[in-house]
């Protein structure tokens, strides 16, 4: 018999998602093993640490109805893998890699390790390539770039779905026909907001570009440890094998940690912050990192995960560490959305790190940077003006002041908040921006190059 | 001593414990499995060794072997280093890319020295000579600005029989022979040092010559000195890689060690596009030239990480040995903090504070320690230096966390980066109320010699107009400004024109990105000079908007990009045309 064929039947421990086999020989760390309950139904586990006589197993799907008796366990020689095929594209598969559509199973070309190699840093090619989403407070202030991974942070009952869901429909490089693909990977949300993703991706026809990678709330939570790798290692695949352009929604990544969290507290490790295990950091970070360009390929992979903020918390571990990773982040906010601004994205405190090469002259347009740099600073010092005049009162304010205060209340109107169909192109995004920008004192606008305030500057209104 | 094989009995993650392994000895190097990964012993229980491996342990089974090299983890030095980049222990990623493609694999073996490669080698000792450690017997010009010494490893010491002739050489041909109390000794141009144990000096001297970064914030406000620490905690987003990439491309030392640890891969790449096409503002050349990079990014093993700031300082030491000034940016500690997190955890050890180990205090004071001005070994007494500049990560941006606070309690200047300016996009944004520098009385000697008399006066003076507005700030926030009496909103708007325009530098404006000494100098004078006609003239009643919308003020604020070949001629028509409008201002208000 082969021992791919042993079937072991000495599991002795079952707690939380993990289950122990005894007596067990030659077990590779992160083996995957084949698991048998009594009712004789199947079930997938990896090994996550092996001994010489004894294994600790992860259950993905759950030890419910496992027991210490009859429960067999099989190793199965390798580690976790996904098959690829350019077929995958259009198609549906849940945390094992299995499909979901109700079509026949993939052939695949080729198997490959979900956990993927780490992308050599002098293979990778910087990003620069600018990404139009059509959104302006992306566009202009914080701007996409191919082979980016720029995460939205937003709370529970923010529309980072709808946020989403536009940017995968409007996102494409200015005067380029190039192939591309979409790849969803849903962790622990509803049917609903996965419904919501499938509806859009059907209106546009992205959904035959699209694949799907699902586990939704109700479905297993351990699997959700190894869906975005699953998603990942295809994206890698078609981004790198196929040639193609690869945009990454990973959603959501809160439930994401919580899966993380619940293994380590089985495991008994020593908890970090929160309880967190103190690898967060380096196993956020192995899927984030799969985001990118290689040179020679044609190809990239762009992220944008999502997580809901604990409480609106930006400090919370999960969007800490994923903000130490990621190359900026989109953050929503409570209050634009309370006033019925969408998206309720808050300028402030978002960032894209990328953004310096991907725009300017033969990218976007040369007065970018400048009008960028010179609209985050007059927004700042409105919004802290704001806060002044909640004290002492709009009358206490210079004139200078009170032009900031305006602007501040235009930006918001004109510059954040935009339709959800509604499809901005740089040009637009800039000159609503130059528009803004007239409202202020032309000597404030110190962050942008003489010569193109000459350039774009509208006239200025006379002042009765 | 016999070979030790030992095999695995247990795998977690990237610790595993191996049995049948006395005589092995603490950090010693093994291959561990059928692939011959690389790991590091770092505990020894009887039979039992544990060991932390370099390298992905998926697929790894218990019964294979591992094999200990008996020697501890050690950098190979000697010519080839600058522009090369490596991973934590030392292999050279350009050749794994070529070897491995794209990706990573795993068990790659590459020397990080190219052993083909011959170099030119011109001899600078003769036979009978008295060497000891770190005396130069040669020397290859490594890149187009590195001469790179040949130096004598410290531990030898004797008298040189024979040395090559002028010539081409591998770095493994032997080129010296130097008898010593133990015997003959053969040199090559190749030579390995163990990362944990500090190279040793003759003496370590109290560091006193500025390290000029081109930056205004640090070099006026916050300056380090040559062999100095720093650390530079801050939230994501607040521009710690951005700052440490400025002070990588702009401090006037003459070697750099930038060692990515545990951040983006992203990042790195910039490092390699960017470096090899900016010029050195001092030596007009490719500053990749002078640059050795480590970079182990945040998906690379968790336990090469913690390999990485110690192959970094060690070849920064080696540097150092052979007389450079050599300035170490590691980004970031946190990263490397939480590495330690990772292994102690898996060896089940007592967790300290927030989990991470007890010894994480020591680590890092060891760490920055190997930083320093010296006196050399050797019979020269020639100096050298090491600075260290450490990014610290901190988790939500609260500096009370155990990283932080430890680092803190070691580094001799503290930029503390600030999210509030960050998100104002006040850039650097190094919060000038909370930031210090220790090393600010020994620097001022060599401005106030080399650029102004009264450096320190200005620059205290500014100091203490940016202390003042924000106690002004707490008052107009109460009663707004218009409350505030003429002086004071003079004081406001001298503050400003310090905070907007100096404090802030773009690190992406091709002037602005770097400004030399004299012209911040200048600038600052400048700004100080403004403030003290501001204030003369709300004397003589100037309403304070006239004194906002006068020209050269705008000019003022323009300053940082005034391309630095003409801005002692722009700058002296600038004051001319400053002190015509306030007097034409006062005249004004006179009549």
């Amino acid at each position: 018999m082969k021992r791919k064929d042993i079937e072991y039947t000495t599991v002795s421990e079952v707690a939380g998602p993990l289950m122990i086999v005894e007596g067990v020989k030659d077990v590779a760390y992160n083996e995957v093993v084949k698991i048998r309950t009594s009712y004789g139904e199947e079930r997938t586990g990896q090994v996550l640490e092996a001994f010489e006589n004894k294994a600790v197993v992860q259950v993905f799907e759950g030890t419910r109805g496992l027991d210490t008796k009859n429960t067999s366990a099989r190793f199965i020689g390798e580690t976790m893998k996904l098959g690829v095929s350019k077929d995958m594209v259009g198609r549906v598969f849940d945390g094992t890699g299995n499909p979901l559509d109700n079509a026949p199973p993939i052939i695949p070309e080729e198997r490959r390790d979900v956990n993927g190699d780490p992308i050599n840093p002098c293979a990778r090619e910087y990003p620069r390539e600018f990404i139009q989403t059509g959104i302006s407070t992306i566009d202009g202030l914080n701007t996409l770039v191919r082979g980016q991974k720029l995460p939205i942070f937003s709370g529970s009952g923010l529309p980072h779905n709808e946020l989403a869901a536009q940017i995968a429909r409007q996102a494409k490089v200015l005067g380029k026909e190039e192939k591309f693909a979409v790849v969803f990977c849903a962790m622990g949300i509803t049917s609903e907001e996965a419904n919501l993703f499938i509806k859009d991706f059907e209106n546009t026809g992205a959904l035959e570009r699209t694949v799907m990678f699902l586990n939704l709330a109700d479905d297993p939570t351990i699997e959700r440890i190894i869906l975005p790798r699953m998603a990942l290692t295809c994206a890698e695949y078609l981004a790198f094998d196929l040639n193609m352009h690869v945009l990454v929604i990973l959603t959501d990544m809160t439930n994401y940690a919580e899966s993380l969290r619940e293994i380590a507290a089985a495991r008994e490790e020593v908890p970090g912050r929160r309880g967190y295990p103190g690898y967060m950091y380096t196993d956020l970070a192995m899927n984030y990192e799969r985001a990118g360009r290689i040179k020679g390929k044609k190809g990239s992979i762009t992220q944008i995960p999502m997580l809901t903020m604990p409480d609106d918390d930006i400090t919370h571990p999960i969007p800490d560490l994923t903000g130490y990773i990621t190359e900026g982040q989109i953050v929503l906010e409570r209050g634009l959305h309370k006033k019925s601004i969408y998206p309720p994205i808050a300028v402030l405190p978002c960032l894209s790190r990328l953004m310096d090469r991907g725009i300017g002259k033969d990218k976007t347009r040369e007065d970018h940077a400048g009008v960028s740099n010179q609209l985050y600073a007059a927004y700042a010092e409105g919004c802290d003006l704001r806060d002044l005049v909640a004290i002492v009162g709009e009358d206490a304010l210079s004139d200078r002041d009170r032009k900031f205060l305006q602007f501040a209340d235009e930006f918001e109107k004109r510059f954040v908040s935009q339709g959800n169909h509604e499809d901005r192109s740089i040009e637009q995004t800039l000159t609503i921006a130059w528009e803004l920008l007239s409202g202020l004192p032309v000597s404030e606008l110190k962050k942008i190059d003489e010569t193109y305030i000459k350039k774009y500057l509208p006239p200025v209104k006379e002042e009765k | 001593m016999s070979e030790i094989v030992g095999k695995i009995v247990r795998i977690s993650g990237p610790v595993i414990e191996a049995d049948n392994m006395r005589g092995s000895k603490m950090y010693d190097v093994v291959r561990v499995g059928d692939e011959n990964l690389i790991g590091e012993i770092i505990r020894l229980n009887e039979d039992i060794a544990t060991v932390q491996v370099y390298e992905d342990t998926n697929g790894l089974k218990p019964g294979e072997k591992v094999i200990s090299t008996l020697e501890p983890l050690s950098v190979e030095l000697g010519p080839g280093l600058i522009t090369n980049i490596y991973d934590g222990i030392q292999r050279p990623l350009p050749a794994i890319n070529k070897q491995t493609g794209d990706f990573i694999a795993r068990g790659v073996e590459a020397h990080a020295l190219d052993r083909k490669k011959k170099w030119h080698f011109k001899p600078t000792a003769k036979p009978k000579d008295k060497v000891q450690g770190c005396d130069a017997i040669g020397e290859v010009q490594e890149s187009t600005i590195i001469l790179h010494k040949i130096i004598v490893p410290p531990d030898i010491q004797g008298t040189l029989l024979s040395i090559e002739k002028e010539g081409d050489y591998t770095v493994e041909d032997d080129i010296a022979v130097v008898a010593t109390d133990k015997g003959d000794v053969k040199l090559r141009m190749l030579q390995r040092w163990p990362v944990r144990k500090a190279r040793p000096v003759a003496e370590k001297y109290d560091p006193s010559l500025a390290l000029i970064t081109g930056q205004r914030v640090i070099d006026t406000f916050f300056p380090i000195a040559k062999g100095g620490t720093a650390a530079i905690p801050g939230g994501f987003g607040t521009g710690k890689t951005v700052i440490l990439h400025q002070l990588a491309k702009w401090s006037d030392a003459q070697i750099i060690v930038y060692v990515g640890c545990g951040e983006r891969g992203n990042e790195m790449t910039d490092v390699l596009r960017e470096f090899p096409e900016l010029e050195d503002p001092i030596t007009h050349e490719p500053l990749m030239n002078r640059t050795v990079l480590i970079a182990n990014t945040s998906n690379m093993p968790v336990a090469a990480r913690d390999a990485s700031v110690y192959t970094g300082i060690t070849i920064a030491e080696y540097y150092r040995d052979m007389g450079y000034d050599v300035a170490l940016m590691a980004d970031s500690t946190s990263r490397w903090a939480e590495a330690m997190r990772e292994i102690s955890g898996r060896l089940e050890e007592m967790p300290g504070e927030e989990g991470y180990p007890a010894y994480l205090a020591s680590r890092l004071a060891e760490f920055y320690e190997r930083a320093g001005r010296v006196k050399l070994l050797g019979s020269k007494n020639k100096e050298g230096s090491v600075s260290v500049m450490g990014a610290v990560s901190p988790p939500g941006g609260d500096f009370s966390e155990p990283v932080s606070q430890n680092t803190l309690r070691i580094v001799k200047v503290f930029w503390a980066l600030d999210a509030d300016l960050a998100d104002k996009r006040h850039f650097p944004s190094i919060n000038w109320l909370k930031s210090y520098s220790l090393y600010l009385e020994e620097v001022s000697d060599w401005w106030e010699k080399t650029v102004g008399k009264d450096w320190l006066k200005l620059r205290n003076r500014a100091m203490a107009l940016l202390q003042k507005e924000s106690e002004l700030q707490e008052i107009v926030k109460l009663v707004g400004p218009d409350a505030l009496p003429p002086r004071e909103r003079g004081l406001l708007e001298s503050a400003r024109m310090i905070r907007e325009n100096y404090l802030q530098q773009s690190a992406f404006h091709e002037v602005d990105t770097y400004c030399p000494g004299k012209k911040q100098y200048e600038m600052l004078r400048l700004m100080l000079k403004f403030s003290d006609k501001i204030q003369e003239a709300v004397e003589k009643n100037v309403h304070i908007d006239d004194i906002i919308s006068i020209k050269s003020r705008e000019t003022l604020a323009r300053t940082g990009t005034v391309p630095n070949e003409e801005f002692e001629k722009r700058f002296k028509s600038l004051e001319q045309e400053m002190e015509n409008e306030f007097n034409s201002l006062i005249k004004e208000r006179v009549k």
